[in-house]
């Protein structure tokens, strides 16, 4: 039998420390859907999404139950939506009340994939999806989007980022009432991953499979609790090492729900995504993370640099545990969701510049920011530019999910309810971007993209 | 299938005999135990065979957690594997 102390440090990660799987996705082709009348095509959309999810919900909390490890939630990515709409002259909001329906019959907490992708032009069905998207978060719950403007291999398609700037303040204006939650509902991405299981940036990218089993872990609380246990001068190597080891056994717990829930519905197995995801409660923070290695506050001098650390260290940790690593993979900074960064936005130790820095070294981006309601949309889109730039000149995902919230000034406190949480609304520079946003056409794609 | 039955709390007469109890009416063997006391707390671990269980999964770990209720204890079950998994290669 396995000795009595590692089951006891498994059972308290999982009762003291939050340690739980945060998400089984199901990545779902909708490409056989396609149809030249739109009901026809929501229909299948609907009926196949039924059909291959129908045990997920079941699945996931059978494991929960058999194996003692909370799974928080329970989704289903699908098919870029523009690629099947496009086989339709009608409205793509159809479909998204189809995946809408579907995801409240199934008992899913969230369907990802109501997405374009434009990093480098649109096409006639990109266009209409777009500007069907402000509509699509505000009437519906469950349903999330996501817009692909940069790639490394494409550059910057800054008539997308522009275009993203408009709808955000669109879809923060029609769900004014709830601080613009539909903005909760939408990340504007530079070289999105198509495997990706966290939303809301989830969506079943092309070259993927018919279906497939995606998983992402958490497990900042454990992360931190394990280096609070060290001596209190440790070096950085120690840090490195403590965080590693625990993003291993993480990680190996992730492998092992995606393998059985794989086994279980008969659908294989893609990826873990070795993300150290943080929630609000207290204990499950990834700035306690970096302020338990010295920083007085996450936001100060140093902190990139812990980032950095932190992030690699999941990294080389995580990707042994698992045959497969995929997705995001790495630390997120989702500013409202986690209750150390945001009180670092309100002591002043947090800024909008600093996390844009620190989205350098970390995935994904500027994730879960609230800035007053009257920021201008080219200001939005500049954020965006600013973001992808980071994205595209260093070969990685980045992504903006910024909520401007009609009514609230900088300082103001909002809250979105649930895992998104809540916190101060956040300043952004008074000066403009106009000029510059409005230019269009794109930016080239930086020279190390030719690697041919 | 195996699992881990763990037992956390205060010390007290009747521990065994009640985790067991529900055990043998459910047809579950017990292939192995360990008990020790960690930080003042009684902690017992019990490996079980759970094939032959006469019960589903789900009401067994009901029917313990209820009697860690009665006793004032934590009891809980979980297959082996995640165990297994964190701490094996």
């Amino acid at each position: 039998m396995i000795n009595s102390r590692k089951i006891f440090e498994t059972i308290n990660m999982i009762s003291s420390e939050n340690l739980d799987i945060r998400t089984i996705t199901m990545g779902l082709s909708l490409r056989d859907c396609m149809h030249p009348d739109i009901d026809e095509l929501s229909h299948r959309v609907y009926d196949k999404v039924t059909r291959k999810a129908c045990d997920l919900v079941k699945t996931g909390q059978d494991i929960e139950r058999e194996y003692g490890i909370p799974i928080i939630n329970k989704r289903i990515s699908v098919t870029p939506v523009s690629l099947i709409a496009e086989s339709s002259r009608g409205s793509a909001v159809k479909i998204a009340r189809a995946l809408e329906k579907a995801a409240v019959e199934l008992g899913v907490d969230y369907i990802g994939g109501y997405s374009a992708l434009v990093h480098k032009g649109y096409t006639e069905g990109d266009r209409r999806l777009i500007e069907s998207i402000p509509q699509v978060l505000g009437e519906t719950s469950h349903v999330c989007a996501s817009v692909n403007v940069a790639s490394t291999k494409a550059g910057i398609n800054m008539d997308a980022v522009s275009h993203m700037g408009a709808i955000i303040k669109q879809a923060a204006r029609l769900t004014a009432k709830d601080n613009g939650i539909a903005c909760t509902k939408l990340v504007v991405f530079a070289n999105a991953p198509e495997d990706n299981p966290f939303m809301a940036g989830a969506f079943h990218g092309v070259g993927e499979p018919e279906c497939v089993i995606n998983v992402g872990v958490s497990g900042p609380g454990v992360v931190h609790s394990a280096l609070k246990k060290l001596e209190p001068g440790a070096d950085f190597s120690q840090i490195a090492e403590t965080i590693k080891k625990t993003a291993f056994k993480i990680t190996r717990m992730g492998q092992m729900v995606a393998a059985e829930a794989s086994k279980r519905l008969n659908v294989p197995f893609g990826v873990v995504d070795i993300s150290l995801a943080p929630t609000p409660s207290i204990g499950d923070s990834v700035a306690f993370i970096l302020e338990e290695m010295g920083l007085e506050k996450c936001g100060t001098h140093g902190t990139t640099a812990a980032l950095a650390l932190l992030n690699d260290a999941v990294k080389k940790g995580g990707v042994m545990a698992s045959s497969h690593v995929g997705g995001l993979s790495g630390a997120f900074i989702p500013v409202t969701e986690d209750a150390g960064m945001v009180e670092a936005v309100r002591c002043g130790a947090l800024s909008l510049d600093k996390l844009e820095a620190m989205t350098c070294v970390c995935s994904v981006g500027l994730d879960m920011i609230p800035v007053p309601g009257d920021t201008p949309e080219h200001t939005i889109a500049a954020i965006i530019a600013d973001e992808a730039a980071v994205g595209v000149t260093n070969n990685k995902t980045t992504a903006v999910r910024i909520i401007p919230v009609y009514g609230k000034k900088e300082g103001e406190t909002v809250s979105f309810g649930g895992l998104l949480g809540g916190g101060i609304i956040m300043p952004v520079n008074k000066f403009s971007s106009r000029v510059f946003v409005n230019r269009g056409g794109r930016i080239p794609a930086p020279v190390h993209s030719l690697r041919n | 299938m195996r699992a881990v039955i763990t037992v956390i709390g205060e010390d007290r007469v009747g521990i065994i005999s009640g985790v067991s109890t529900i055990l043998s009416r459910a047809n579950v063997n017990i292939l192995d135990i360990t008990q020790t006391t960690l930080q003042e707390l009684f902690t017992m671990i019990m490996l079980v065979d759970i094939s032959k269980s006469s019960i589903s999964f789900e009401q067994l770990s009901v029917d313990l957690a209820a009697k860690g209720d009665e006793l004032g204890l934590n009891i809980r079950i979980q297959h082996e594997n995640i165990f297994k998994s964190m701490h094996e290669i």
